[in-house]
């Protein structure tokens, strides 16, 4: 589903990701875990190239994104990305939020759009919100629109970024929930989080990054008992 | 009399802040474009006209550039023309600072969702942007419209040219002169109100 192959990503002269090999099938759950500045994010972004990499390559879906052939804006739709920020439109309602995309990039009919919109407002605990404008959500129903609104496109995966950390600690469960849910259904996922409920539960494999290389990567069963990297053990040690 | 000035000057006023709002998005959005040749040609439009005074733009283009063309060219689209070009410049940074204001997030979420460039400006960063652009285009919009006292300059007979030469008849400059400083207060404050309006109704939160 997702190859990644000597993926080096540099900032100026900072050099944030090193040489990353990453394989992801279909159905798979990832999380990349790991201190910050590790390139995390930074890994993510490459993904629906919001990042340009520097070199290697990443095919998503069988597609090369590089590839000037490549038509980036139908990758994305096949990863979607969940932000830290949930990053709503604050100008429209959460219906509209979600509608946007299958309207504009999958140029589906008004009606048959927000029929999608209030399934997938209803998967997500928020039916009754599809007039509701951003501002008047919690964080956690932000988040759950932000979801929605990535799942509207029908993607083969979904990436997120940090989803649950800017969040309240009362509202991490509800959004925890909906990607759990998500994870049993089969979706591809890549998370990066340092919610080891959810690894362990959802997870099939945590990779462990730090200073842009993969340190370790293995099932949250092994890798949470029994880290085999010092730095994945002082890690652990410290968000325990 | 004096309404037929006040008519020319709001007559001058719209046309030249329509065609300068046009300009200045256009320029404004130039300015942040990734294409460098397109943001210098923006940067020198915008300091050229802002680093100079706007009594010697109108007298440029309606005496300076006729004779450098060799064409006469009408008081009246002169005026509107230095109206639209000198406020075509400020409306740019007010839209270029609006623009730039939009988290990036914004862009990153339309992106993310398959929209183009070009549809994320249109569907996300427009419409807000839109929304902080309204109060410094008020201030914007009103100074333009009492620009448009400096066209006596080159004939034009907006409302100050009638104030002038109604005095001219009858030295009356008290009551003429105030009577016309409560027109322009008028047509300011009619100004203010709608714009005011538009802020209240693009407001979503209310």
């Amino acid at each position: 589903m997702i190859k990644i192959k000597n993926l080096h990503k540099n900032f100026g002269t900072l050099a944030v990701l090193k040489g990353i090999d990453l394989d992801i099938s279909q159905g798979e759950v990832t999380v990349i875990m790991g201190p910050s500045g590790s390139g995390k994010s930074t890994l993510l972004r490459c993904i629906n190239r919001l990042e340009e990499i520097t070199s290697g390559t990443v095919i998503v879906d069988g597609q090369d994104i590089m590839d000037k052939n490549t038509n980036i804006n139908m990758i994305r739709t096949e990863a979607g990305m969940v932000f830290q920020q949930f990053n709503l439109f604050p100008h429209k309602t959460t219906l509209e939020n979600v509608t946007l995309g299958p309207l504009k990039v999958r140029k589906m009919s008004r009606p048959d759009a927000e029929k999608l919109g209030r399934q997938l407002l209803e998967k997500v605990g928020l039916a009754d919100k599809a007039n509701t404008y951003p501002d008047h959500l919690s964080g956690g129903q932000k988040q759950r629109v932000a979801i929605a609104r990535s799942l509207a496109l029908r993607p083969k995966a979904m990436l997120f970024d940090e989803p649950t950390s800017a969040l309240d600690p009362e509202l991490v469960g509800e959004v925890l929930e909906v990607m759990k849910q998500l994870g049993r259904e089969g979706m591809t996922m890549v998370v990066v989080t340092h919610e080891m409920g959810f690894a362990r539960e959802v997870a099939d494999r945590v990779i462990f990054m730090d200073d842009g290389i993969i340190v370790e990567e293995n099932t949250p069963e092994e890798i949470f008992s029994n880290p085999q990297n010092p730095r994945t053990q002082g890690f652990l040690r410290n968000i325990l | 009399m004096l309404l037929v000035g006040m008519k020319l000057t709001i007559l001058i006023t719209i046309c030249g802040l329509v065609v300068g709002f046009a300009l200045g998005a256009l320029t404004g959005l130039l300015k942040i474009s990734r294409n460098i040749v397109f943001r210098k040609l923006a940067g020198v439009y915008i300091e050229s006209i802002r680093g100079t005074p706007i009594m010697v733009q109108v007298m440029f283009i309606y005496f300076g550039l006729p004779m450098a063309l060799g064409m006469r060219i009408h008081p009246m689209v002169a005026g509107i023309v230095a109206i639209a070009v000198n406020s075509g410049a400020y409306i740019a940074e007010i839209v270029r600072g609006a623009f730039q204001s939009i988290d990036t997030g914004q862009t990153e979420a339309g992106r993310s969702i398959g929209l183009t460039h070009f549809q994320t400006m249109y569907y996300i960063i427009w419409p807000q942007a839109l929304k902080r652009m309204i109060p410094p285009l008020g201030n914007q919009f009103i100074i333009s419209l009492k620009d448009t006292s400096l066209l006596v300059v080159v004939g034009v007979g907006e409302l100050t040219r009638t104030g002038q030469e109604i005095i001219a008849g009858n030295f009356r400059a008290f009551e003429v002169w105030l009577t016309v400083a409560l027109m322009y207060l008028v047509m300011t404050l009619s100004l203010s109100q709608l714009l005011n309006y538009f802020e209240k109704k693009m407001d979503i939160n209310k």
